[in-house]
């Protein structure tokens, strides 16, 4: 019998680690993330798990033994929050491309400076181009659920990539709120043990990211974008595969209410939930409204994404990151540029909001809504406004 | 049970306040309810004013954010009457419960509130069941006793479960607590 209890998201998280019976985790205590390797050392300690924990002296020592573990074909985890990932950055790029599907939670966090432990999606963002698989979660039971999917996925002899599963710190990590786990051969059947084709193995030697001379280096990483763009499908199948499985269904991008409505707001992660909450407001008052939040956020899911708004006059994609300098919050110019080729595309309106643990209240989303559609008319000479900050704002031009 | 209850606690870092706000979700999502407990989000100290939130529901909770308009408002400590304002936001029918070796009639004229008040010297019954003043589980026992937002029974298992041993003196406030709290409307 699966349960239904209490847990945070980092619990959760360490839970799906366990239950996916991980063999090496090495991981640096970093707020909002600390949870999770307390959880998992103890787990270790009191021979829950049969792993070696690895404690190491930074973020960039924790990633750095995980490619070591994942080279010899040991199922590998780590987290991280904010500055950890940031003190990561080269390996989390090392790791992608040497094809080690090694599992990383990252409870996003604020970057310093000023310092802030809050939550936002700046840590997220900085990564965006490394070669991972990264996907956002809206609750606790999706912490636990993209957890476990994330090994399967990345595993998978077609992939061969690390996934990162971001939730929000803080919101998720710290709250508790009901999480189903299920049994244990019901994992076991999800997530067969793991079995990496390329090992290292004295007996049969072999070079991992080895030297790439001018020579071969634009075909490695040709080969590289190549396989990550096809892991499309196998996140497709997997997802599916998670649902017959467990029952609950997931897609590339999730819509909600949006049958019909002509503007569109689209969130990602814990938030997604809260503007739920506006969406429902407004659409009681008669507003054609209906809410996007993407799922995955790497590979891009271009064609889903274009699906899902194709109908919509208006997209208001809230960020919870600011691009410095940039043409918009780092999604909206995502969700622009997937949708400048199309012969009909929704006006795209940016807004950024939740900075560094900022809370957004439903009434916050309804204000973005109302405002998103009052630029979406009138138009405006900023690129995008922030969400709620003290003072008046001028000069966000491009 | 309402919709939706929202408990806002106040304690200082040190008195269990996240605990207990823990310990009843647990309890509620234990009967098949809906629940989210979180802390105050932040570095927290010994001693400091905190903050921990609860929702309980029968529905799926949706809600993201931090609780602005309570139903309900639990003191852990006395002292945080004249240090913070615990009826910010506090909704018009909303209650307010407090640890105090006064009576809750005092305690509406001393500070002239509007909403019911309970009372219950949760400090006391800390010392005398668990032997040391950490008022969080007696202060679930005064809850229990202004609202239906679980069963004590569920709660006793809770505690066995997070307590262990040292479970016996903190039902023992609980449930002292549920019967020593008095409500002045």
């Amino acid at each position: 019998m699966s349960k239904r209890v209490g847990l945070e998201a980092s619990f959760a998280a360490a839970e799906a680690a366990r239950m996916a019976d991980v063999d090496v985790i090495a991981a640096y205590p970093i707020t909002p993330q600390t949870h999770i390797p307390e959880r998992l050392a103890e787990m270790v300690a009191d021979g829950e798990l049969n792993a070696a924990y690895i404690p190491v002296e930074s973020e960039h020592s924790a990633l750095s033994a995980c490619l070591g573990a994942a080279a010899v074909g040991a199922r590998t985890f780590t987290a991280t929050a904010g500055q950890g990932l940031e003190l990561m950055h080269e390996v989390v790029y090392i790791a992608s491309s040497m094809r080690y599907p090694i599992v990383m939670t990252v409870c996003n966090r604020a970057l310093s400076a000023p310092l802030s432990v809050w939550g936002d999606h700046s840590d997220a963002m900085a990564v965006r181009d490394t070669g991972w698989i990264q996907v956002f979660c809206q609750n606790n039971q999706e912490a636990f659920d993209m957890t476990l999917w994330a090994f399967r996925v990345g595993e998978d002899s077609r992939v061969l990539l690390p996934v990162m599963v971001h939730f929000d710190g803080f919101h998720l990590s710290h709250v508790t709120e009901p999480v189903i786990l299920p049994e244990q051969k019901e994992v076991d059947r999800f997530l067969p043990r793991f079995q990496y084709p390329f090992a290292l193995d004295p007996d049969k030697p072999m070079t991992h990211g080895a030297f790439g001379p001018p020579e071969i280096y634009s075909e490695a990483k040709i080969a590289q974008e190549v396989a990550f763009r096809k892991s499309k499908d196998v996140i497709i199948q997997e997802f599916k595969e998670f649902g017959d499985i467990f029952g609950r269904y997931y897609h590339l991008v999730e819509s909600y209410r949006t049958e019909g409505a002509k503007m569109l707001l689209l969130t990602m992660g814990s938030f997604s939930e809260t503007a739920k909450i506006a969406i429902d407001t407004k659409k009681n008052k008669g507003e054609s409204i209906g809410l996007i939040s993407l799922r995955l956020w790497r590979p891009f899911p271009f064609e889903e994404l274009r699906q899902a708004v194709k109908n919509a006059e208006t997209l208001i994609v809230f960020d919870r990151c600011i691009s410095f300098g940039g043409p918009g919050g780092p999604v909206s110019s995502e969700i622009r540029s997937a949708l400048y080729n199309e012969k009909e595309r929704p006006k795209v309106v940016s807004f950024i909001g939740g900075l560094g643990g900022r809370d957004m209240a439903v009434k916050d989303f309804e204000y973005v809504i109302d405002r998103g559609r009052e630029i979406a008319e009138k138009g405006s000479k900023e690129l995008f406004e922030i969400v709620g900050v003290r003072g008046k704002v001028t000069g966000i031009r491009g | 049970m309402a919709e939706l209850l929202e408990v806002r606690w106040h304690g200082r870092g040190g008195l269990g306040a996240v605990t207990s706000a823990e310990l009843v979700a647990r309890a509620a999502i234990s009967e098949g309810k809906y629940a989210q407990s979180f802390p105050s989000f932040g570095p927290e100290r010994r001693g400091a004013p905190v903050l921990a939130f609860l929702r309980v529901s029968d529905e799926f909770i949706r809600t993201r954010t931090a609780i602005y308009e309570p139903d309900v408002v639990a003191v852990l400590d006395p002292g945080l009457l004249h240090a913070v304002d615990v009826t910010a936001g506090l909704k018009e029918n909303g209650k307010i419960i407090i640890n105090s070796r006064k009576s809750p009639a005092e305690l509406k004229s001393e500070f002239g509130y509007k909403w019911p008040v309970a009372a219950v010297n949760a400090t006391r019954i800390a010392r005398e069941t668990i032997g040391v003043p950490i008022t969080n589980t007696a202060m679930i026992g005064a809850l229990l006793k202004v609202t239906e937002a679980v069963k004590l029974d569920s709660v006793v298992e809770q505690l066995h479960e997070r307590f262990g041993t040292r479970a016996k003196g903190n039902i023992e406030a609980m449930k002292r607590a549920y019967m020593e709290t008095v409500i002045k409307e």
